[in-house]
C-alpha cells in the first residue's frame, strides 16, 4: 500500500518521542539504587500504577492487532479482547496480593521466596527472558508497520527507531520512567480511542466509503469447455485462464499493457469476472501491485458494505448510529471482505485478495477465523485451537513477567489490589471500543490487505490527518512503553536473577543497575533483529503465542506455590522447563509457523496453532509428579508467615 | 537468603480471608467464562440467536464478560477494604 507522508504527523510523532525521552532523562537523575531501577522504589501511587498497568497491557497487540483482526475477521478478533480482559480476573483475585507479599524486584524473587533454590532462579530467569522476547516480537513488528505510513520509511527502519529509543529510555531510568511513560500513553490511548469511536458512530456507514474508493471492475463472460471464449469488455485481452482448484478459477487479463488478475464467479446462469487485488513477485524479485509498480498507487484500500439495512429498509447511508444500533445495522447488512489466496504462475509467486461478500450476521458472531460449526467444515483440531486460545488468554495475563513486576512498584498489598482494579476498568472500557474501531475499519474502505495491523490508524486517517497523526503517535508511544516494560523485565531477569542471585556475583547496588543497563542494551538489539524477521504477522496472533508460553511456563508454578503445600523447588523448576519447552516445540511445529517457513499449513506436524491446551496441563503434571517425588527437599522450605515475621 | 519486597509491608491479618474471597470470586467468573467457551464449542449457532433486544448472544455474552469483570473488581475491593479496616486496626 502507498501512503502519503504528512508533515503534521511527523511533527506530532517527534513531539511524542521528545516528551518520552525528556521524561526518561528527568527520572534518570533520580534513579541511583537497584530498587529505584527495577521497582521504581516501590513508591508509585496506585492510581498511576493502574493506568500504567493499562499502558503496559494495551500494547501493539491490543490497539493494532485486535482492531486489525476484527476488521478482517469480525467477532473472532473480539475474542482476544474478551480473553485478554478475563485474564485480569486471575491476576486480581488470585495473584496480585500474594505476589506483592512474596517478591522484591522480579517474578523469580516471588517463586523462589520459600526455597532459596538455584534451579528456580535459573529457570525463572530464563522463562522471563523467553516470554518477554515472545512478547517483544509483535511490538517490534507493530512498530515497523506503523512507521511505514507515518514517516514513509521501510518497515525495518521503524523497528530500529523503536529499538534505539527504548534502549535509551530503559538504559537511562528503568522502571520509574517506564511507569510514567506508560501512565501518559495508557491515558492518551483510552481518551483518543474514545474520540475515534465517537467519530465512527457519528459517521455511520455508506455504500460508497469515499470519492477515492476504487470501484472494482466486473464483467460478464461466456465460457466454452470451462474456459473463457468471449469477454463483455473487448478492450481486455485474456492472457491466462487458470483453474487452481474446484473453488478457484482465476483469469489474467491485459489492458493498456497492464496485466491484472480476476476471479471467475458463476451464480445461477450468470458468469462474471470480478477484479481482485494482486501482488506478483517476478522472477527477478521485482513486485507488481495490481500489475504496476508500487509507485503507480494502483493497490487500493478496501472494505465496504454491499447492502445496508436500517429497520428493515435498504439504505445508501445510515447517518449517525447509537452503539447498539451500530452492531444491529452490521448484522442486517452485507459486507465485502477480501480473502487471500497464493499460487504460482510461470515461476512467479502470485498473491491475490478476492472479493468475499459476507453476511453481517456472520460478522458479529464467532466463526469467520475459528471454524466452529460442521457447516464450515470444523474439525476437532479447529475446536481445540479455539479452546486452547481462550485458555491461554485467560491464564496468560497473570503470568506475564512485565505485568507481574508492576506489583513491586506500589507501596502495599492494598495498593497492588487497587491498581489492578483501575487497570481492569480502563482496559475493559478500551476493549469494548476495539469492537467499534475494528468494525468501523471493516466498512469504511480503509483496509490495507497487506497489513491488518494498520486498520485502526488508517481508520483515524479516514476522519482526518490530525486524528491519524495523534493516534499513530500514541500507538507508537504504546509500543515504546510496552517494549520498555519488557526490557526492564528482561534486564531484571539477566542482571538480578541470573547474575546476582544465580551466579552469586555479589554485585553492589550501583553495579546491579549498571548490569541491568547493559542487559537492556543486549535484549534491545535482539528484539530489533526479531522484529525485522517476523514482518507481516498479525501482532495479536503473536501476542496470543506469548500468552500461551507464559501461561504454560509460569502460571502453574505461581498457583501451586500459593495453594499447594507439597510444592517443592524441583517441582517448580521442572514445571517451568516443561511449560517452556512444550509450548515452544508446539509453536514451531504449528500450521502458522509452517506457512512462515514457506510450506503449506496442512503439512504442519501438529494442527494446533496455540499450544496452551497441551503445554499448560503438561507443566501442571510435571510440577505435581516432581514435587511428590522430592518431598524430602521440603524440610528446608520457609513458610509464608515466617517470611512476614522476618521483615 | 530471603527476598523482601521493594517497599516495607505491614502485617495483614485479613490476608487469608481475602485469599478465600478471591478464590470464590475467581471460580464464579471461571464458570461464566467457561460457559461462553462451551457455547462456542458445543453449539456455536446459539451465538447468533438474539438474546437481549436486537443483540445476539455473542455480543451480549462478550460485553457481559468484560463488564462483569469490572463490577466484580469493585465489589472485591470494597469487601477487602472492609476486612482490612476491621482486622488490621491497631489496638
Amino acid at each position: 500500500m502507498i501512503y502519503d507522508v504528512s508533515v503534521f504527523a511527523i511533527l506530532i510523532f517527534i513531539l511524542f518521542v521528545i516528551l518520552v525521552l525528556g521524561l526518561s532523562f528527568y527520572f534518570a537523575r533520580k534513579t541511583k539504587s537497584a530498587s529505584g531501577y527495577y521497582a521504581a522504589g516501590g513508591n508509585i501511587h496506585w492510581g498511576v500504577n493502574g493506568i500504567a498497568f493499562a499502558g503496559d497491557y494495551l500494547s501493539a497487540a491490543s490497539f493494532l492487532g485486535i482492531c486489525g483482526m476484527i476488521a478482517f475477521s469480525g467477532y473472532d478478533g473480539f475474542l482476544y479482547s474478551i480473553g485478554y480482559l478475563a485474564g485480569w480476573v486471575v491476576a486480581l483475585f488470585i495473584v496480585a496480593e500474594p505476589l506483592k507479599r512474596l517478591g522484591k524486584f522480579t517474578f523469580a524473587d516471588a517463586l523462589d521466596s520459600r526455597f532459596n533454590s538455584k534451579a528456580i532462579k535459573l529457570t525463572a530467569s530464563i522463562s522471563t527472558l523467553i516470554v518477554s522476547l515472545f512478547y517483544l516480537i509483535p511490538q517490534m513488528v507493530g512498530a515497523g508497520d506503523l512507521i511505514v505510513p507515518l514517516l514513509g520509511f521501510p518497515h525495518w527502519v521503524g523497528v530500529i527507531i523503536v529499538g534505539s529509543v527504548v534502549i535509551l529510555i530503559v538504559a537511562t531510568a528503568g522502571m520509574t520512567s517506564t511507569t510514567y511513560v506508560q501512565f501518559i500513553k495508557g491515558g492518551l490511548l483510552i481518551i483518543f480511542s474514545t474520540i475515534l469511536t465517537i467519530y465512527i458512530l457519528k459517521n455511520g456507514f455508506t455504500l460508497n466509503p469515499g470519492k477515492d474508493y476504487h470501484k472494482f471492475t466486473k464483467m460478464d463472460v461466456k465460457l466454452s469447455d470451462g474456459k473463457i471464449s468471449s469477454l463483455q469488455d473487448s478492450t481486455y485481452l485474456v492472457i491466462k485462464d487458470t483453474i487452481i482448484d474446484k473453488k478457484f478459477h482465476f483469469v489474467k487479463l491485459a489492458k493498456n499493457n497492464v496485466e491484472r488478475w480476476f476471479k471467475l464467479n458463476t451464480k445461477d446462469t450468470i458468469t462474471q469476472l470480478d477484479e481482485m487485488l494482486s501482488i506478483v513477485v517476478l522472477s527477478d524479485g521485482k513486485k507488481l501491485y495490481n500489475g504496476e509498480p508500487k509507485i503507480a498507487r494502483k493497490f487500493y484500500q478496501v472494505g465496504h458494505a454491499t447492502s445496508l439495512v436500517v429497520n428493515g429498509v435498504k439504505v445508501d447511508s445510515t447517518g449517525a448510529l447509537g452503539p447498539f444500533e451500530f452492531i444491529t445495522v452490521i448484522e442486517n447488512s452485507q459486507v465485502m471482505r477480501f480473502a487471500k489466496k497464493t499460487f504460482e504462475d510461470n515461476g512467479e509467486k502470485v498473491t491475490v485478495w478476492y472479493q468475499n461478500p459476507t453476511a453481517g450476521k456472520d460478522i458479529v458472531k464467532p466463526g469467520l477465523l475459528y471454524k466452529l460449526t460442521s457447516k464450515t467444515g470444523a474439525t476437532l483440531w479447529d475446536k481445540l485451537n479455539f479452546l486452547s486460545l481462550m485458555l491461554a488468554l485467560f491464564l496468560g495475563t497473570s503470568a506475564l513477567p512485565h505485568i507481574l513486576i508492576r506489583y513491586y512498584t506500589v507501596p502495599s498489598q492494598r495498593a497492588a489490589r487497587k491498581s489492578t482494579i483501575v487497570a481492569i476498568a480502563a482496559i475493559g472500557f478500551f476493549y469494548i471500543l476495539t469492537l467499534y474501531m475494528g468494525l468501523g475499519s471493516m466498512l469504511n474502505g480503509v483496509l490495507d490487505v497487506e497489513s491488518s495491523n494498520m486498520s485502526g490508524p488508517l481508520l483515524a486517517k479516514y476522519f482526518g490527518i490530525g486524528l491519524f497523526s495523534i493516534i499513530s503517535a500514541i500507538a507508537f508511544a504504546t509500543i515504546l512503553g510496552t517494549v520498555s516494560g519488557l526490557i526492564v523485565a528482561s534486564s531484571g531477569a539477566i542482571a538480578h536473577d541470573f547474575m546476582d542471585k544465580y551466579l552469586n556475583l555479589k554485585m553492589k547496588d550501583k553495579m546491579k543497575v549498571k548490569a541491568g543497563r547493559y542487559a537492556a542494551f543486549g535484549v534491545g538489539i535482539f528484539a530489533i533483529i526479531l522484529g525485522i524477521l517476523f514482518k507481516g504477522q498479525n501482532v495479536s496472533f503473536l501476542v496470543g503465542l506469548a500468552f500461551a508460553v507464559a501461561a504454560s511456563a509460569n502460571l502453574p508454578a505461581i498457583l501451586f506455590l500459593l495453594f499447594w503445600k507439597k510444592t517443592t523447588a524441583k517441582g517448580i523448576a521442572w514445571s517451568v522447563v516443561t511449560g517452556i519447552t512444550s509450548s515452544i516445540l508446539i509453536i514451531l511445529m504449528s500450521p502458522s509457523m509452517f506457512e512462515m517457513y514457506g510450506y503449506a499449513k496442512k503439512d504442519a506436524w501438529i494442527a494446533l496453532d496455540n499450544p496452551g491446551i497441551i503445554s499448560i496441563p503438561l507443566a501442571v503434571i510435571a510440577l505435581i509428579v516432581v514435587s511428590l517425588l522430592s518431598q524430602k527437599d521440603n524440610s528446608s522450605k520457609i513458610e509464608v508467615h515466617q517470611i512476614n515475621h522476618d521483615k | 537468603m530471603l527476598h523482601g519486597p521493594a517497599a516495607k509491608l505491614e502485617n495483614d491479618n485479613a490476608a487469608s480471608k481475602k485469599a478465600k474471597l478471591g478464590i470464590v470470586l475467581f471460580f464464579f467468573y471461571l464458570i461464566i467464562y467457561a460457559g461462553f467457551v462451551f457455547i462456542g464449542l458445543a453449539c456455536p449457532e446459539l451465538m447468533g440467536v438474539h438474546a437481549l433486544g436486537k443483540q445476539n448472544l455473542a455480543i451480549v455474552y462478550g460485553f457481559g464478560l468484560i463488564i462483569l469483570a469490572i463490577v466484580m473488581g469493585f465489589i472485591y475491593n470494597a469487601l477487602c477494604t472492609r476486612m482490612e479496616n476491621k482486622m488490621n486496626t491497631k489496638k
